[in-house]
């Protein structure tokens, strides 16, 4: 038996017990501890309502744009290793990627439809609340931290917009960042924005575009929008939003039921 | 809390009082507490508790001298005083900071191509034409009417795509949203709200057309009228 031994002294040693907290038997205790223990797993409420699984109800759809989010990342993160945002390099690191690396296409396809997929499922999970009422107190907080969410989901999207630096981006963003010339007070052709003197040179679509026209500092500067100050600013916000559903009493259900 | 009694007052100043407890022991009266044995030995003494300074607002504790004197000047204590200071300096670092990030994405040099060109002589524009040749490199179209050449800006007045200039059709139109405008630049269909803009055209000392793209003259604020909107001839 002296498997059985190595076995016992593995399982007994001091590491391993301080890596595996607990056993597995199908005890309720050690369901709870298999929750509370781990750190990924902890997001999750020990216990959960028998309405909370109602996919019906819930549509499940905050939970599917978080694993959308986590994908995002992942597939994200992965090609930064071959993207360069440089005005130079962009267009042909993403042909690269496209033609010659080894799943290129496939990691930038994946990245590109969970973009889209996430649009979706978030609009549809506000959609969600919206129709059964759950953005009533005591989740009135979380629904403004959710509208933020959404924005700041759109922000992303459109800032890998321009990533590619092809013609649909480049007129895409030019669009898109035009309309940031309207603004009240920090556009050049806002209401009261020549009034106080903004011009193409220091307004706030200057700002986002980092000159007068979508050129090289624009693909920089929403390069580093769209993979550190967004991602950032929505992970903030997401921790607070998983965090609120548990303080405002777990997720909502249909009246009567608990 | 701050009904209870220490221990250590309890042993100072507590004999001075008769005590005053039922033969079983209990304490009498809310303001006396029994102390355990344990803790002074077999004597069982009722503990008074002293008064206690009143609190003022600020938090200070001021003798009746002390106030009469107080001519509002010193306010805080020194330690509210730095406390205040400290977070004055820690707000103030933070703010500078806010404020000079904000600067630095303001660049002072701008790496793009300059807004001034030159476009040839005048007499290369035929009067009714359209010339499309420096919109490739500069968006700009070069229209003669008459004697009149102005430049207008290739850039839609809806949301900024280059509009195409279509000869036979006799119209510029853009491909974004299907804005169309006349050869003046006035806008006739599509989205776009306003004509397009015209910029300054003027002459060079050797005779050529000098075109800055950075001055623009608009339909509606009456500034095709301004001289330095077209070139006469
Ligand atoms: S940008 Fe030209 S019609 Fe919309």
């Amino acid at each position: 038996m002296p498997l059985a031994d190595l076995k016992k002294s593995v399982t007994k040693s001091p590491v391993w017990k301080s890596v595996f907290r607990h056993d597995y038997k199908d005890t309720e205790r050690n369901r709870y501890l298999q929750i509370l223990s781990n750190i990924w797993l902890h997001l999750h409420p020990t216990k959960i309502s028998r309405h909370a699984v109602e996919v019906r109800y819930t549509w499940g759809m905050g939970g599917i744009s978080f694993f959308i989010f986590l994908v995002l990342t992942v597939t994200g993160v992965v090609l930064m290793f071959y993207y360069r945002p440089t005005d130079q390099y962009a267009y042909y690191d993403m042909k690269y990627l496209m033609n010659d690396v080894p799943f290129g296409a496939f990691i930038r396809n994946m990245h590109r439809w969970a973009a889209h997929a996430m649009v979706i499922t978030v609009w549809l999970h506000m959609l969600r609340v919206f129709m059964t009422g759950s953005y009533k107190p005591p989740r009135e907080f979380n629904w403004v931290i959710g509208v933020i969410l959404l924005v700041l989901t759109l922000l992303l999207s459109f800032t890998g917009y321009l990533l590619p630096w092809d013609q649909l981006a480049i007129w895409a963003v030019t669009v898109g960042t035009n309309m940031a010339r309207a603004t009240p007070l920090l556009g050049h052709e806002g209401p009261l924005g020549p009034q106080i003197g903004m011009k193409p040179d220091n307004d706030v679509r200057f700002l986002l575009l980092g000159g007068t026209q979508v050129g090289p500092p624009a693909l920089l500067r929403f390069y580093v929008l769209h993979c550190v100050f967004l991602p950032v600013a929505i992970g903030i916000f997401m921790i607070v939003h998983f965090w609120r559903i548990r303080k405002d009493g777990g997720i909502s259900g249909p009246t009567g039921k608990v | 809390m701050s009904d209870e009694i220490t221990e250590g007052q309890g042993l100072t100043g507590g004999d001075s009082q008769a005590p005053r407890s039922t033969p079983a022991g209990e304490p009498v009266g809310p303001e006396v507490r029994r102390v355990p044995p344990t803790e002074r030995g077999a004597v069982a003494a009722p503990v008074p508790v002293p008064p206690r300074p009143e609190k003022k607002a600020d938090g200070l504790r001021r003798t009746a001298a002390a106030e009469e004197s107080d001519t509002n000047i010193w306010r805080y204590s020194r330690r509210d005083f730095f406390a205040k200071l400290g977070w004055l300096s820690v707000f103030s670092f933070l703010g500078v900071m806010l404020i000079g990030t904000l600067r630095y994405m303001f660049p002072r040099v701008l790496f793009e191509p300059s807004p001034i060109f030159r476009a040839g002589f005048p007499e290369e524009y035929l009067p009714g034409t359209v010339s499309t040749k420096w919109m490739k490199d500069f968006r700009v179209w070069v229209v003669r009417e008459g004697n009149r050449i102005y430049a207008l800006s290739g850039i839609c007045t809806h949301l900024g795509c280059t509009p195409r200039w279509l000869e036979k059709e006799d119209k510029f139109k853009c491909p974004c949203h299907g804005s169309g405008f006349y050869r003046t630049g006035v806008n006739f269909e599509g989205p776009a709200p306003r004509a397009l803009e015209r910029v300054k055209i003027s002459r060079a000392e050797d005779g050529t057309i000098l075109i800055d793209k950075s001055i623009k003259f608009l339909y509606e604020n009456g500034g095709w009228d301004n001289p330095q909107s077209y070139l006469s001839v």
